[in-house]
């Protein structure tokens, strides 16, 4: 099953026959394994990452640190999944250190970011307070370099 | 005519001048201005050194590592390649006798056999073998002695075959496991019966063993031969990091071995290579110190590739014996008809596909074709979907 989900983890169009024939493995053992995986979340889902740069100037990305007052029985996490059903929130974690939430917004321009911190974030009532980093070029995303790939070139076509 | 020097017109010595060039120059000539070719033939991993290996480089290069090391290797790394060869092999070497840094096997390889190899002396290689070895045994002053194996013995060497070839100067047997190209890994069970051989006969043992984290299935197969008991005061084990940790262009090896080998070695690397590359021992220590998790990330791609190629050569007809290490499969082309070379040469041409013809690795060679796994899952499908179009074309030759 880990061989499965790492082969799908580097690339998720790989299809079933193919995995079968890099693991060994049945085709249909393989769509079922990957079925049961599906219903168990343990894929959480299937995604193109998208350079959205190449397309003009692409959304604008915050991170926005947040500290949050923690309720009783639940503790972070009840205000954690609020903040984070908002489309604009596009990963967060909880975090050790001077703030409790780490957030990555995104947004078409500054001016939609600032208005999901001011007018919606700031108001919740357990939020304490934000702090607010934009991002100003992106390197390395989901563990894909952005513009720099390593190129293989040069490998003679025969070697002993 | 001085008889020191039979071949005074020519410029290039006769010792030189007696290694066979290779015979098959228009086959590779012809890959080399060849576009667009999918290539099985390579020898060396397609992944690019991990990067914590490359940072280490780069760091070495800043502060101004630019100097010659101890002839031997720096102290760092031969104290790592110590501790490595312990944990893996269970065998102590000590970093400043016993361990010596090389440029590659390559290197090692040429040290060890002009170390122990006195004019005249033959030197038992099974084969197929790796290319090398030949004509380093002749600049060695040695006699070549190939053993053939066969793929009804898995390519593994069989003692009789061996005891046949013992003359009163049998000096050395040179044993490359997992080997290049077969991809063979010789069993414990035939590693002691060769010890046993070796004992007998009173022989030096080198052992290359560049692939050996490259073992696929059961990882107890796979037995260092220095040690078997009694082996390690005889062997010279030759690894590195080329092939393990995809640093083929940095050229760093070592050699492990007895104190008077190692010396000699030693001596002669000293006056021909000084040291080896010194940002190139800064990566290699990287590598030995925090490699691990890279290494095994490769095999596991190398491993499914594996699985891939076997299943698809097996589809198209062309048997081939179950490699459990190194890179490589080794197949029979008997069916098709075709000499290795023919058919290497017209895959090429008819379907731009590189393999390498199994007899440039020895006569027993004859017959197969190497084919490397270390290429992308599209390429090597792309190679099957050609090489079993080029197979099914042929077997129905009339021929």
């Amino acid at each position: 099953m880990e061989e499965i989900l790492r082969i799908l983890e580097k690339n998720c169009r790989t299809d079933p026959s193919e995995i079968s024939e890099l693991t060994g493995l049945k085709e249909k053992e393989v769509r079922d394994l990957i079925s049961k995986a599906e219903e168990d979340k343990l894929i959480l889902s299937y995604k193109a990452q998208i350079d959205w740069g190449k397309l003009g100037d692409g959304p604008v990305l915050a991170i926005i640190e947040v500290k949050i007052a923690p309720q009783r029985d639940v503790g972070f996490d009840a205000i954690a999944m609020r903040i984070a059903r908002f489309p604009e929130v596009k990963s967060m974690h909880l975090v050790s250190g001077d703030y409790d939430l780490a957030a990555q917004v995104e947004g078409k321009n500054m001016y939609d970011i600032s208005n999901f911190v001011t007018n919606t974030l700031s108001t919740i009532d357990a939020v304490q307070g934000t702090s607010t980093r934009f991002v100003l070029k992106r390197y390395k995303e989901e563990g894909t370099l952005i513009g720099g790939d390593d190129m293989a070139e040069g490998r003679l076509p025969v070697s002993f | 005519m001085p008889e020191s020097n039979p071949n005074k017109y020519s410029r290039v010595s006769s010792r030189v001048d007696r290694i066979p060039s290779s015979g098959i120059r228009r086959f590779f000539d012809l890959i080399a201005s060849s576009d667009d070719i999918i290539s099985l033939g390579v020898g060396e991993p397609d992944f690019i050194t991990p990067w914590n290996i490359r940072e280490a480089a780069i760091y070495s290069i800043e502060r101004g590592h630019t100097h010659y090391t101890s002839n031997s290797g720096t102290v760092d790394l031969r104290r790592e390649i110590s501790k490595y060869v312990n944990e893996r092999a269970g065998i102590s070497y000590d970093p400043v006798t016993e361990i010596l840094v090389t440029v590659g096997v390559s290197e090692g390889l040429d040290l060890a056999l002009r170390t122990t190899t006195e004019i005249g002396d033959e030197i038992l290689v099974p084969q197929p073998a790796f290319v090398a070895y030949e004509p380093i045994v002749h600049m060695a002053g040695g006699k070549f002695v190939g053993i053939d194996t066969s793929m009804e013995n898995k390519f593994v060497p069989a003692i009789a075959d061996l005891e046949s070839k013992v003359t009163d100067r049998t000096r050395a047997i040179l044993i490359n496991n997992p080997n290049n190209p077969t991809g063979a890994v010789i069993s414990k069970k035939v590693l002691f019966e060769l010890a046993e051989f070796i004992l007998a006969n009173d022989l030096i043992v080198i052992t290359d063993e560049i692939y050996d984290r490259l073992i696929y299935g059961d990882k107890d197969a796979f037995v260092h031969f220095a040690s078997i008991p009694g082996m390690r005061e005889r062997t010279v084990t030759l690894n590195g990091f080329s092939k393990s940790f995809a640093m083929t262009g940095w050229r760093v090896g070592y050699a492990v071995g007895p104190e008077e080998i190692i010396a000699g070695m030693t001596k002669l690397h000293q006056y021909t290579m000084m040291s080896a590359p010194t940002v190139a021992q800064h990566a290699a220590k990287e590598a030995l110190v925090n490699g691990d998790s890279s290494v095994n990330e490769m095999l596991e791609a190398y491993s499914m590739r594996r699985r891939l190629l076997l299943n698809g050569l097996n589809k198209i007809g062309l048997e081939c014996i179950e490699p459990e290490g190194a890179f490589y499969a080794f197949p029979s082309i008997k069916i098709t008809g075709l000499s290795s070379e023919s058919f290497a040469e017209q895959l090429l041409l008819e379907e731009k596909v590189a393999v390498v013809p199994g007899n440039v690795f020895g006569p027993s060679g004859e017959g197969f074709i190497r084919c490397c796994y270390a290429a992308s899952v599209a390429d090597i499908k792309e190679a099957l979907v050609r090489i079993g179009r080029f197979v099914g074309k042929h077997k129905s030759d009339p021929r």
